[in-house]
């Protein structure tokens, strides 16, 4: 580390470490109660657990991208924080919010709007929370020696983060506007902002581990983000298909949706091209493969398994099934969860001290959870397809169905166990690193 | 080669021009000749019938429109598939409601929750989906047929 205020990124690390532990904790909850074993559904009933098994999955990433830009700004920037306190207080304010929307969510206190339960007294909570971020970010930006292209990408996708949670406040009565503005936050954020936030921490970490020149990897970075906004805007058609809204959406959104697996194809060639042309010398072998893994398992999870539903021929048969979860999965975990793994693992050993690079719990981790969670993948996606021929190519009823499949979900559980195995080993490393420490401090070149 | 500034400026025009074009189809699709979302017939039992729904996250279970979760079935077109008496015995219920071994929660609403829910979803009903109405509910075109 070479600022002293970027130890700050440690507790935001560490917070979301323990989200990510619950998360999994509830999507055990979902898992069993899908193949009969529902005995806590008088306290956390199916609904419930879902959302806090999806609330966390974002608090924990916002909170990995909060660090990320705490630990990442003063160094491109070249200055310290402007107020580490304020930072901190900022930490303790996400987690308030967090645990009061989550102990809200077992007491019947929420909006169901699937990713946006939060209610909207705690909305404007979150936007304060954000404000503040934001406020301590660009200002140590501003303030900075050096405004790098990475650094301005990575604030950009967080304040466009922050402006686009704004659609999904307005209050509708109609149902089909509700829908229509809530997807102005979920899809523009993961296929849209959030890979600007993906493709700075990326250049970052390409720059860093594999000393590779700024100038062309920046450059490589305007193209990624650029296919990405030209594609992700108009493909939010591909959630108004079947809403209720016009026709033109299955033209637009199915045209432009086709063409977004393309961003994420770019971000797997860059990273690996990246990496074939550096001088391969920094130690942190670990830290290079949660990197190269993020950029290949998104490509995968939201390129390919996203195309595969996206055309509107398809998605006619495939919208709200499994094949969905099956995509939500990978997607999420390729994209974002891998690129939140992959800063933690290069910072925590320049913000340790420590530099355990490449143990073999470290690598043990990596391969555990990406086998565990491609096995859930399949297993949501066989259960999916299945779904979609059974149900709705030969109308049978629901629940039979669901019991012809529940099968599935037996093997779900059993890769979930691989995954949760390397996911607790990854913590295990990340404790025996210890806390951040002024001795890590080096000079500043 | 592409330059760096070249690279910029495919960025901020890209973004610009599709940003822009998809304002402008926002504004299409929900103007008044284009409009398909049933909004004439939203009443006030509808409404009151949407904020129940939202109250209890019953999308935290089911779909409607195709969006929620994958728990239990999609209720689009669900009167027409079930009736309406059968919904809002489920609605009323006590206890948690369970044909299949899967448990519903026990919701206990009087009946004018009841009503307002049923109105929310005939209003649903009359939606058009584009298409997809009759390959989410096969079983409702089949009773809606005969
Ligand atoms: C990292 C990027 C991505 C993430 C995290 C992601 C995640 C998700 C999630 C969670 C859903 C379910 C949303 C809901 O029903 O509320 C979803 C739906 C969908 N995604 Fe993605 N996605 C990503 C990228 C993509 C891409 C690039 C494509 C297309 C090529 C795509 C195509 C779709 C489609 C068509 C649906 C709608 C499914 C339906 O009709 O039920 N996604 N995505
Ligand atoms: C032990 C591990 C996990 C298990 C057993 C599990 C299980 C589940 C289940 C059963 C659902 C509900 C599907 C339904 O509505 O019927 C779900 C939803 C979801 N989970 Fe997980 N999950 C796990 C880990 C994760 C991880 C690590 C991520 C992200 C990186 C994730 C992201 C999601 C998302 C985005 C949804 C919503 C999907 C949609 O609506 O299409 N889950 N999970
Ligand atoms: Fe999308």
């Amino acid at each position: 580390m070479k600022y002293k205020s970027q130890k700050v990124a440690y507790w935001f690390f560490a917070f979301s470490m323990l989200l990510l532990i619950l998360q999994i904790t509830y999507g055990f909850v979902m898992g069993f109660a899908r193949i009969g074993m529902d005995g806590l559904h008088e306290f956390i009933p199916f609904n419930t657990a879902r959302a806090v098994h999806t609330n966390l999955l974002v608090v924990w990433l916002l909170s990995g991208f909060m660090g990320a830009a705490y630990y990442i700004i003063p160094e491109e920037a070249q200055n310290e924080l402007v107020s580490v306190k304020l930072a901190y207080v900022q930490l303790i304010s996400l987690a308030a919010v967090g645990v009061t929307a989550v102990i809200g969510y077992h007491f019947n206190y929420w909006e169901g709007r699937k990713f946006l339960e939060i209610p909207r007294p705690l909305d404007y909570l979150v936007v304060v929370n954000v404000l503040l971020f934001l406020g301590i970010i660009l200002l140590t930006l501003f303030k900075g020696k050096r405004r790098t292209t990475t650094a301005l990408v990575l604030s950009m996708g967080l304040l466009f983060a922050a402006l686009l949670y704004l659609p999904g406040m307005i209050p509708f009565d109609s149902q089909v506007l509700d829908s229509f503005f809530r997807w102005w936050v979920v899809h523009l954020w993961v296929e849209g902002v959030w890979e600007l936030i993906m493709g700075g921490i990326l250049s970052f970490l390409l720059i860093k581990l594999t000393g590779v020149d700024r100038e062309v990897i920046e450059k490589w970075l305007y193209v990624i983000v650029g296919l990405t906004f030209l594609s992700g805007v108009l493909g939010t058609g591909h959630h108004y298909y079947y809403i209720g809204v016009n026709k033109i959406w299955l033209i637009v959104g199915g045209i432009f949706s086709a063409l977004e697996p393309l961003a994420f194809l770019a971000m797997a060639l860059f990273a690996v091209n990246m990496y074939r042309k550096g001088e391969k010398k920094h130690p942190n072998k670990l830290a290079l493969y949660w990197t190269l893994g993020a950029a290949i398992v998104s490509f995968i999870g939201a390129g390919l398994l996203g195309f595969a539903h996206t055309l509107p021929q398809t998605n006619l048969y495939t919208h709200g099934t499994l094949v969905t979860a099956m995509h939500g999965h990978l997607a999420f975990w390729g994209a974002y969860g891998m690129i939140v793994l992959a800063i933690i693992s290069y910072s925590l050993p320049n913000l340790t001290g420590r530099k355990l690079y490449d143990s073999s719990r470290g690598r043990m981790a990596f391969w555990l959870a990406n086998i565990g969670m491609i096995g859930m993948t399949v297993a949501f996606g066989v259960a999916g397809v299945a779904q979609v021929y059974l149900e709705r190519k030969f109308g049978l009823d629901f629940m039979k169905v669901q019991k012809e499949i529940s099968i599935h979900f037996v093997v779900l559980i059993l890769c979930a166990t691989i995954f949760t195995t390397g996911v607790i080993l990854y913590i295990v490393d990340f404790y025996k690193h210890g806390t951040p420490t002024d001795e890590a401090l080096e000079s500043k070149e | 080669m592409l330059s760096k500034k070249q690279a910029r400026a495919f960025f901020l025009g890209g973004t610009l021009v599709t940003f822009l074009i998809f304002i402008g189809l926002t504004v299409y699709s929900l103007s008044e000749g284009n409009d398909q979302s049933n909004k004439e017939n939203l009443t006030a039992s509808v409404v009151r019938g949407k904020e129940i729904w939202e109250s209890n996250n019953c999308m935290g279970c089911h779909t409607l429109l195709g969006e929620g979760a994958y728990y239990a079935p999609e209720l689009t077109k669900v009167i027409d598939r079930r009736g309406e008496g059968y919904v809002k015995a489920i609605l009323m219920s006590p206890v948690p409601w369970q044909p299949n071994g899967r448990k519903m929660v026990a919701y206990g609403m009087s009946k004018n929750e009841a009503e307002d829910v049923v109105a929310f979803f005939k209003w649903i009903g009359k939606i058009d989906l584009n298409g997809f109405d009759r390959i989410v509910s096969p079983l409702a075109k089949k009773k809606i047929n005969n």
